[in-house]
C-alpha cells in the first residue's frame, strides 16, 4: 500500500503544479509532466554528468528548472494571455511535444537512472518495512506542501497571487505586478516537478515518456477539485491508491485504466471534485 | 475591390454567394473528378488520405470550432468507425450497410458520450474526452475476441456495385464523394437553425438558452453528429490503412486532428480543408525535410511529434486564424491595396478572461 | 388583464436573500419597471423569471400558466424575451445571425431535414429572414446587418439586444437596464422605441432602469425594490414621491 501512497505522493504533486498555474492563470499545463522529466533529467546530468552531490544536484535541479519555468511564461505563454482557454490547451500541448522531442535529443531514448541516498535502503519501523525510496518520496512531499502552505498564506507575493487568479484587472490597479506574479508562479509549478521528478528518479526509470503520468495526475487533480491545492494532492494519494488496489485485485489492464474511469467518474457524478467549488457567471 | 451587390435573401442561404464563386469551385472538382486520368495511383492515394482526413476534420470542426466543446479523444470516434466497419465486413455485411451502421454506431456514442458531458465546459470537458479515449484504446486492445488485440485486424477489402471499392481509382472516387457529402451536410448545418444554436452555444450559453436553444439537446447533437462524421471517415480510414491496430487510434492521432483544425483555422469549414492538407502533406514534407537535418537529429524517433509541437506552438503564437486565417487577411491585402492598413488584424491587449463561469 | 404576475417570490444564495417575498402583477399592454439601489435584487428578478436561476419560495405566472418550474430554454417559446444588463450576444456571430438566432424558438425544421436542405428548409429560412429584416426595420440596423458584434461600438451592441429579444415576437420584453451606458441621444431613441414597441408591436414591457427621465417618459406603473423586498408600487409619480424611496434611493 505504501507503494501506492508514494505513487499518490508523485500525481498529488504533478496535481499540485497543475492546480498552482490554474488557479492563477486559468491556463492548463499539459506539459506539467514533462517538466518533471525535464527536472529528473537535468538531476541526471548534474549527478553523472558533473558529479555533483545528491543534495547539490537536487536544489540545482530545481533552481534551474523554476529558472525555465519563469522563462517559458515569460517567454511564450504571456503571448496568450486572453486567449480562449482551447488556444492555451493546445499550446501546452505542443509544448510538451517539444520538450519530449528535445529532451530525446539531448539525452537520447534510453532509460536512465543515478544515485540517491535513498536507493536500496530500508526502515524497519514497529514489523513494517518500509523502502527508503517511498519513505522519501511521502516525506518530501509533506515537506514540500507545507512550504507552499505557508508561503501562500503568510508572504507578501503569496497573497497577492490570490489576488491576480482572482481578477486579473483589478490586481493591476492594485499595483500588482501580474506578469510577473504569473511568471513567478510558472517557477514554482516547474520547480515543484522537478521535485516530484527527483523524488520519482530511484523508483522508476527515468526516459523521455514519464511525463505522461502526467494525464494520470489530473485526475487527481480533477479529483480533488481544480481548484484546491490540498485537494489536488490528497486527490493523488487517492488515485496512488486505488491504482495499486486494481493492480492487485482486479484483471489486466485494469491499473491503466483506473485513473481514467475514476477522472469519468468524478466529472460525471461530482464536477467540482472533493474540495472544488464551481462558480456561475452572474448576468 | 468587388462589392457584392445583394438582391436577394436567397443569395444569404445559397451556398455560393455568386456565379464568380460558382465557377471557381466548379472548376476545383472537374479537376477532383479528372485526377485519376492525369495523376498516378500513388498520388490518387495521398489525395484520398487527404479527403479521408477532412472529412473527420469537418466533424471535428463542427464541435470544436462552431460549437465550442473542446475534444482530446477523437481519435477514439475514429477507431470505433475503423473497427465497426472492418468486423462487420468479416461478418459478411455488405459495405453500403457496413458504413452507414459504424456511422450510426459511432454517433451514437458519441451521444452517450455528450449526453453526461452536458455538464463539463471547457478544461473538464477536455480532460473527460482525453479519459474516455484512453478508456476506449484499452477497449480496444483488451478485446480481442472482436478486435484482434495487438496481433491486428486486417480489413477485408469487399465489392459493392460489382466494383472492388478499395481498388486505388474506385476508392478514390469513394472518398471524394464522401467528402463532397460532408462538406454539404456540414455547411447545411451551418445555415439553419441548427448550426446558429451550435454557434449560440460556442459564443454564450445563458443567451442560447434565453432565445430558445435547449443546451442539453444541442450539445448531444454536437457531439452525435461530429462522432458520425469522425467514424464515417473511420470506415474509409480502415481501407486506407488497410490493417487495423488499437494502438493506431491513440492520443496523438487525436492531437493529430485538432492540430489539423486548428492549423487550418478554426470555426470554419475551409479551415478544417486546408488543416486536412497540411496534415495530410505533413508526413511526405517531414520526410523530405529529414533529408536535409543534421544526422542525429533526422533520426529521432520523436521528430515528428517534436515538429508537430512546434507547428501548434507557432500558430497558437502567430496565427490563430490558421491558414484560412491568413488566406483571408491577404486576398483583404489585394482587394484593399493600396489602402490596407497593417494594424487592420493587430490584436487588441486582452485580459484574462475567466471561463470558470460562464 | 394580467399578463404576468409574481407571487411571494424569494431566493437564498447562501445565506443571503436576494429576492424575499416579491410580489407584483403586470397588465397586458403596459410598460412595468422595477427601480431601486445596486444590489436591490431587480437584475435577480429577471433571472427568476427568465428561469436561469430557481426561487426558493413564491410562483411566477405567466398568462396563467405556473411558470415557476419551467426549464430555461423554454420560456422564449412561450413568449417571455429579455436583454442582458451586460450584453449576451453572439460575438463571433454578424447581426443578421443573432437576430436570426433570436427566432429560434420558432423555427418549426427539425435537424435530420435542414442537413440535406429539404424545400421546406428553404422556405422556413426565408420567412424567418424576412420577419428578421421587419425587426431590422424596426431599429434602423440595416447597414449593421453583416458586422460581427466584436466589430460594434457599445451603443449598437445595445440595439442588437434588443433587437435580438423582438425577433423571438415575445408578449413579454423584459429589458435589463436599456438606457445603460448610453448617450443622450441615443437613450432619447431607446425612450421613443419602447413606446414604438408598447403601441405599435403591443408588446408588454418589464424594465429595470436607473435613469429616472426615462422612467418617467415610458413607464406605467413603477416598482421599487430595496435589499430584496418591495418598498413601493404604484404610478411614476406616486412612487418617486413615496418617503421610503426617496430615502433609500432618489435622495434629497
Amino acid at each position: 500500500m505504501l507503494n501506492g501512497l508514494a505513487a499518490g505522493c508523485i500525481y498529488g504533486l504533478i496535481a499540485l503544479g497543475f492546480v498552482l498555474i490554474y488557479k492563477a492563470t486559468e491556463m492548463v499545463n499539459f506539459a506539467q509532466g514533462d517538466l518533471l522529466m525535464l527536472g529528473a533529467f537535468v538531476a541526471f546530468t548534474l549527478i553523472e554528468g558533473f558529479g555533483l552531490n545528491y543534495w547539490i544536484a537536487f536544489a540545482g535541479a530545481v533552481l534551474f528548472m523554476a529558472v525555465f519555468g519563469y522563462l517559458l511564461d515569460t517567454v511564450v505563454l504571456r503571448q496568450v494571455i486572453g486567449q480562449p482557454q482551447f488556444a492555451v490547451v493546445m499550446l501546452t500541448i505542443g509544448l510538451g511535444f517539444i520538450f519530449r522531442a528535445a529532451a530525446s535529443m539531448i539525452w537520447g531514448t534510453e532509460t536512465r537512472s543515478f544515485e540517491t541516498p535513498f536507493t536500496g535502503g530500508v526502515i524497519r519501523a514497529g514489523g513494517l518495512v518500509i523502502a527508503d525510496v517511498n519513505a522519501s518520496i511521502v516525506a518530501g512531499t509533506a515537506i514540500l506542501c507545507a512550504a507552499l502552505y505557508a508561503f501562500f498564506r503568510f508572504t507578501r507575493i503569496g497573497v497577492a497571487m490570490q489576488a491576480a487568479s482572482q481578477n486579473q484587472l483589478a490586481a493591476y490597479y492594485m499595483g500588482i505586478p501580474v506578469k510577473m506574479i504569473f511568471s513567478l508562479i510558472w517557477a514554482i509549478s516547474a520547480g515543484v516537478a522537478a521535485v516530484a521528478g527527483i523524488l520519482l528518479a530511484p523508483v522508476a526509470f527515468i526516459d523521455v515518456t514519464i511525463g505522461l503520468l502526467g494525464l494520470k495526475a489530473f485526475a487527481a487533480a480533477v479529483l480533488g477539485g481544480f481548484g484546491s491545492i490540498p485537494g489536488a494532492v490528497i486527490g493523488g494519494l487517492v488515485i496512488g491508491v486505488i491504482e495499486q488496489f486494481s493492480g492487485v485485485y482486479l484483471a489486466e489492464g485494469f491499473k491503466d485504466v483506473a485513473a481514467y474511469v475514476v477522472i469519468l467518474g468524478v466529472l460525471f457524478l461530482r464536477p467540482q471534485g472533493l474540495f472544488g467549488n464551481i462558480g456561475r457567471k452572474r448576468v | 475591390m468587388r462589392f457584392l451587390f445583394k438582391t436577394d435573401y436567397n443569395q444569404d442561404i445559397n451556398l455560393f454567394p455568386d456565379n464568380v464563386a460558382r465557377f471557381w469551385y466548379g472548376l476545383l472538382m472537374v479537376a477532383l473528378i479528372a485526377a485519376p486520368f492525369v495523376l498516378e495511383n500513388f498520388w490518387l492515394g495521398e489525395i484520398s488520405y487527404v479527403l479521408i482526413l477532412a472529412v473527420v476534420g469537418i466533424g471535428l470542426m463542427l464541435l470544436v470550432g462552431y460549437t465550442g466543446q473542446v475534444s482530446l479523444g477523437h481519435a477514439a470516434f475514429l477507431g470505433i468507425g475503423a473497427y465497426t466497419h472492418a468486423v462487420l465486413l468479416k461478418l459478411g455485411v455488405p459495405f453500403v450497410i457496413s458504413v452507414p451502421a459504424a456511422t450510426l454506431l459511432s454517433a451514437f456514442i458519441g451521444a452517450v458520450i455528450g449526453f453526461p458531458a452536458l455538464r463539463l465546459t471547457g478544461i473538464y470537458l477536455a480532460i473527460a474526452t482525453l479519459a474516455f479515449a484512453f478508456i476506449i484504446e484499452q477497449i480496444l486492445i483488451r478485446w480481442e475476441d472482436v478486435t484482434g488485440g495487438f496481433a491486428g485486424f486486417p480489413v477485408p477489402r469487399p465489392e459493392a456495385f460489382g466494383v472492388a471499392i478499395t481498388d486505388d481509382v474506385p476508392f478514390y472516387y469513394l472518398c471524394l464523394g464522401a467528402t463532397v457529402l460532408a462538406v454539404l451536410v456540414a455547411l447545411n448545418l451551418l445555415r439553419t437553425p441548427t448550426g446558429r444554436a451550435f454557434i449560440a452555444i460556442r459564443d454564450s450559453e445563458i443567451a442560447a438558452q434565453s432565445m430558445g436553444v435547449n443546451l442539453a439537446r444541442y450539445k448531444t447533437l454536437a457531439f452525435a453528429i461530429s462522432a458520425g462524421f469522425t467514424g464515417f471517415g473511420g470506415t474509409l480510414f480502415a481501407h486506407k490503412i488497410g490493417y487495423l491496430a488499437p494502438d493506431a487510434f491513440n492520443i496523438l492521432l487525436s492531437i493529430q486532428l485538432l492540430l489539423m483544425v486548428v492549423v487550418g483555422g478554426l470555426g470554419s469549414i475551409h479551415g478544417a480543408i486546408y488543416g486536412a492538407i497540411f496534415v495530410g502533406a505533413l508526413p511526405q514534407m517531414i520526410a523530405i525535410l529529414r533529408d536535409y537535418l543534421p544526422e542525429n537529429i533526422a533520426r529521432q524517433p520523436g521528430l515528428e511529434p517534436g515538429l508537430f509541437g512546434v507547428i501548434l506552438v507557432f500558430f497558437i503564437l502567430f496565427e490563430p486564424l490558421g491558414i484560412y486565417g491568413r488566406w483571408l487577411k491577404v486576398k483583404l491585402y489585394f482587394s484593399l491595396f493600396p489602402l490596407y492598413k497593417k494594424a487592420t488584424f493587430k490584436r487588441q491587449k486582452t485580459y484574462t478572461k475567466s471561463e470558470r463561469f460562464r | 388583464m394580467t399578463l404576468f404576475q409574481a407571487d411571494n417570490i424569494a431566493i437564498n444564495f447562501g445565506g443571503i436573500k436576494a429576492v424575499d417575498g416579491v410580489s407584483f402583477a403586470i397588465n397586458k399592454g403596459e410598460v412595468f419597471t422595477i427601480i431601486g439601489p445596486n444590489g436591490a435584487g431587480k437584475t435577480t428578478v429577471f433571472n427568476l423569471i427568465s428561469r436561469i436561476y430557481n426561487p426558493t419560495e413564491g410562483r411566477l405566472i405567466f398568462e396563467g400558466r405556473d411558470i415557476t418550474s419551467v426549464p430555461p430554454h423554454q420560456i422564449a417559446g412561450m413568449g417571455i424575451a429579455r436583454t442582458f444588463q451586460n450584453i449576451e450576444l453572439f460575438e463571433h456571430a454578424t447581426v443578421l445571425q443573432n437576430l436570426l438566432l433570436g427566432r429560434h424558438a420558432h423555427r418549426g425544421t427539425k435537424p435530420w431535414w435542414e442537413m440535406v436542405f429539404a424545400p421546406h428548409v428553404r422556405k422556413s429560412e426565408l420567412a424567418h429572414r424576412e420577419k428578421a429584416e421587419h425587426v431590422i426595420d424596426f431599429l434602423d440596423l440595416q447597414h449593421y446587418r453583416d458586422t460581427l458584434i466584436v466589430n460594434l461600438p457599445y451603443g449598437a451592441r445595445k440595439v442588437v439586444e434588443l433587437a435580438r429579444a423582438l425577433c423571438s415576437e415575445p408578449k413579454l420584453l423584459l429589458l435589463d437596464e436599456p438606457s445603460s451606458g448610453l448617450n443622450t441621444e441615443e437613450t432619447e431613441d431607446m425612450a421613443w422605441w419602447i413606446q414604438d414597441i408598447k403601441n405599435e408591436l403591443g408588446i408588454t414591457v418589464l424594465m429595470v432602469e436607473h435613469d429616472m427621465s426615462l422612467v418617467n417618459e415610458v413607464s406605467d406603473r413603477v416598482l421599487a425594490l430595496n435589499y430584496g423586498r418591495v418598498l413601493a408600487q404604484g404610478t411614476p409619480s406616486e412612487v418617486q414621491s413615496h418617503p421610503e424611496v426617496v430615502k433609500a434611493y432618489l435622495g434629497g
